[in-house]
């Protein structure tokens, strides 16, 4: 018989991984226990956390899970994240209809055809920056170097952003992702938000080529939209398109370092990088944590999840559910991997997944080609990586050649 | 094989067309639609996968 009074205690949500690219060994039980089951956030609130792939497709795609983080009973996974529910991020902060709305608006510029034409120059800014890394060294460090400028100024053209704004941007993004404390997040979402007014400003009176400027003459001037609300949807567009992408590059390469006999293979045959981006997606599954509240009572696989309680979504531990991925932990891109939900799922799957994998095929092929010789350039214990609140990813990459 | 795709749904993610570029595309707005000539699947084994890639169920596949 089971001493009720002797169980432990629901798991806490999120942690620290020990291995950057694995879900934090604190989460094995959550693993044993699918579809659902009970965590703790930093606030002492309980809240549900799925974690079998079929309940997260079906939980992602209910509209009767809000993500309007407005609400009272939304959940939180860290105070700097409390301090961001006191205004809505457009997107993904939002629910339908107005994140239809929203959405709608940016569809296009976000296609699969606008997202090709793209390409040539996203080799152009990854060969220019190898260029300057390799002439700069070896050694190198690259988040600096490569991982986080790719992004970024490919973000930059597409906007429409002037790039030598990057090092303002890139800091104030890494504050409101992971500032220490609730003001830095308010501070840098305030400097950011006058940031890109003052651009839209600018851009009324002179107009540019990027998809901020579209906006600016399509949506805003006719009064589609009006200008605090492109500013919001501006701010997403921004750091999403750099942040993740950035993060997926540096632990990505990370990965693959670690993984020798996997990295030859893509050597010996480039023509594999779409599918190891996949793998990747699913392995590292870096944005791990996702939030909604029910708005009303839904029973998912023989649970009730009762209105108002909140729902938390480990992709790292769906994207290892071992009955739709058998050897879960492994990094094998021979695998059928599609339905992976590292970009999530429902109306707010990632709007740039395809301009991810763009960067992420064309960033990863280019620097694994040019530089054969590459490695890290420490032992990887001593290597840094982000903490278990925030996106997840490498926050230095020493590397060698 | 009939499809439809429910456009009032799509959020242009495309997920369909990568799965089945053969009789999925997208518009010049970036909305799901259906290559011209292979309205009826053209027997792609993948047209099942496509609608079940399809993050909003936009997607429904019915045989006949």
């Amino acid at each position: 018989m089971t001493d009720v009074t002797h169980q432990p205690g629901p798991v806490a949500f999120p942690q620290d991984r020990t291995c950057p690219y694995h879900p934090p060994s604190a989460y094995d039980p959550l693993r044993a226990a699918r579809p659902l089951t009970r965590v703790t956030l930093f606030d002492g609130r309980t809240a549900w956390l799925v974690t079998g792939h079929a309940a997260a497709r079906a939980l992602l795609a209910d509209p009767r899970l809000s993500s309007d983080r407005m609400r009272p009973d939304f959940p939180a996974t860290s105070p700097r994240f409390a301090a961001l529910r006191r205004r809505r991020p457009a997107l993904l902060g939002v629910d339908d209809p107005e994140h239809r709305a929203q959405r709608r608006m940016l569809i296009p510029g976000f296609s699969l055809k606008r997202t090709a034409d793209l390409r040539p120059r996203i080799q152009r800014i990854v060969d220019d920056l190898l260029d300057a890394m390799i002439a700069q060294g070896p050694p190198a460090e690259l988040v600096s170097a490569f991982a986080l400028p790719v992004p970024s100024t490919v973000i930059c053209a597409l906007l429409g952003v002037p790039y030598a704004d990057h090092e303002f941007f890139e800091a104030q993004s890494r504050r409101l992702l992971r500032g220490p404390e609730a003001r830095d997040v308010e501070d840098a979402r305030c400097q950011l938000e006058s940031y890109l007014g003052e651009l839209i400003d600018h851009k009324r009176k002179e107009p540019g080529a990027g998809l901020l400027d579209e906006l600016v003459h399509e949506r805003l001037m006719p009064g589609e939209v009006d200008r605090a609300e492109l500013v919001t949807l501006a701010l997403i567009l921004l750091v999403a398109g750099h942040e993740t992408t950035a993060n997926m590059i540096s632990l990505g390469t990370f990965t693959l370092l670690r993984h020798p006999e996997r990295l030859a293979e893509l050597r010996d045959d480039p023509r594999l990088v779409p599918d190891a981006v996949e793998e990747l997606l699913r392995l590292l599954s870096i944005a791990d944590g996702l939030l909604r509240v029910a708005r009303e009572d839904v029973e998912v696989e023989g649970t009730t999840i009762r209105a108002g309680e909140p729902v938390v979504f480990s992709t790292s531990v769906v994207n290892r559910d071992e009955r739709v991925y058998p050897d879960p932990d492994a990094l094998d891109w021979h695998r059928p991997v599609r339905h992976h939900l590292a970009f999530g799922f429902g109306i707010h799957q990632c709007l740039g997944q395809n301009l991810a994998r763009a960067e992420l095929e064309i960033a990863l092929r280019t620097l694994l080609t040019r530089l054969p010789g590459l490695r890290l350039a420490v032992p990887a214990e001593e290597i840094p990586f982000k903490p278990g609140d925030t996106i997840q990813g490498m926050l230095e990459l020493p590397v060698t050649w | 094989m009939h499809i439809d795709i429910d456009t009032g749904r799509c959020i242009g993610a495309g997920q369909c067309a990568l799965a089945a570029p053969a009789v999925f595309t997208q518009d010049d707005d970036g909305y799901s639609t259906l290559v011209p000539g292979r309205e009826d699947g053209a027997g792609d084994p993948m047209v099942r996968e496509a609608a079940r890639a399809c993050p909003v169920g936009a997607i429904t596949v019915t045989e006949g």
